[in-house]
């Protein structure tokens, strides 16, 4: 069984983070995670930031992480 | 929970005997069902023994050979619906690969409640949703727990990880099944367990039924985690649109927060579904991809018709 990862990068999609974390988003104010796994947004389209919210599934493509 | 309300001849033998006269159980075989109210009213009260059970049925039924008999004759009925529409839709099942899975989701095409109830809703139609989607939202992810005990280690691990964040981490303020519970006590409604049963239409007690059908047996754990992948992924970007729809009317934050939530939640569990879940279960039984997208197939055809059920009745 290989490894168990603390951070997934999921392709085309967010960034998952397993465990407690504090994550500062682009304007420098920092959320800790509240769930098991969080998802941290890649696409930078998303509405809750800097969590992901599902939106780069519909962006195009070419535009996804 | 009382007994539901009986739908056809065959619920109203089978509800009369489980409360009355469980001694005379036997006369129900070979009984069939009137119509698809009838097969889908029944099925639906034999798994809710398995769930909390009713208060004016002896808990010991759960088991009852006759009753058991009962059930898997209206589930091969329901399963061989569910397999059929699946071959008759989908044709040629993909190779699995997370990709995969999520473009046969997008890929999918059918009418969105969710849009409905972010443009255009009424607050009246909105309530209707609300009650009719109480009897699954109660008992969230409780279906997919049964298979837990069936899977490989990784599979185990994976689908926990998940189903802890179901259940609100150990905080039972934050299950999310009493999330939509506060939801509807802010909105005027009940939060009563199976309050709302009676005024369901058949295609909302198939859907729920469907879930349990996948989650008590072993054999269909494919079909059981495809279900739960396909539901994750068709979850947070409707999830959104619904809150803004909640919002729009000026519905209570408790409700719209439910929503909110899972925006978020399911923007995380839609990859755990898919690549650690349905991923570990591929890895170990190769053999199941079939069942996983019989499963996550059956998810989205089931809400395509509780969605054209309700936008007719609406629409009317």
């Amino acid at each position: 069984m290989s490894e168990h990862p603390d951070v997934i990068v999921c392709p085309g999609g967010p960034l998952l983070l397993r465990g407690d974390h504090v994550v500062q988003d682009e304007d420098g104010v920092t959320h800790r995670t509240t769930r098991p796994v969080s998802a941290v947004c890649r696409c930078g389209k998303t509405s809750t930031s800097p969590w992901c919210d599902g939106t780069h599934k519909v962006i195009p493509a070419r535009n996804r992480p | 929970m009382l007994t539901p309300k009986p739908r056809g001849t065959l619920s109203q033998t089978l509800f009369e005997l489980m409360r009355s006269r469980p001694d005379e159980l036997g006369t129900i075989r070979g009984r069939r069902p009137e119509h698809p109210d009838d097969a889908q009213i029944s099925l639906w009260a034999l798994y809710e023994l398995s769930f909390r059970g009713f208060e004016d049925v002896e808990e010991s039924l759960e088991w009852h050979p006759d009753l058991v008999a009962l059930r898997g004759e209206l589930e091969a009925d329901l399963e061989a619906e569910l397999r059929e529409r699946f071959r008759t839709a989908v044709g040629e099942v993909p190779a699995w690969s997370p990709d995969a899975f999520f473009d046969f989701c997008a890929d999918h095409d059918g009418p969105s409640l969710a849009s409905f109830v972010h443009r255009d809703a009424s607050t009246d139609q909105v309530l209707d949703l609300l009650r009719l989607r109480s009897v699954y939202h109660l008992k969230e992810a409780d279906w997919v727990a049964w298979q837990v005990p069936r899977l490989d280690d990784t599979t185990k691990a994976a689908l926990m990880e998940l189903q802890y964040d179901e259940y609100g981490t150990g905080n039972p303020h934050r299950l999310h099944a009493g999330m939509f519970a506060r939801g509807l006590e802010a909105s005027g409604l009940s939060a009563t367990y199976g309050a709302y049963v009676d005024e369901v239409p058949a295609e909302i007690l198939e859907q729920n039924n469907a879930m349990s059908l996948f989650g008590l047996h072993r054999r269909l754990r494919g079909a059981a985690l495809g279900h739960l992948a396909a539901f994750e992924v068709t979850s947070s970007l409707p999830s959104r649109r619904i809150a803004q729809g909640l919002r729009r009317l000026g519905l209570p934050e408790a409700m719209a927060a439910y929503y909110d939530e899972h925006v978020e939640a399911d923007a995380v569990h839609e990859q755990l579904a898919v690549r650690t879940i349905c991923g570990a279960l591929v890895a170990a039984e190769p053999t199941l991809v079939t069942d996983i997208f019989l499963g996550a197939f059956s998810c989205l055809d089931l809400e395509d018709r509780v969605a054209h059920r309700l936008l007719g009745e609406w629409a009317a």
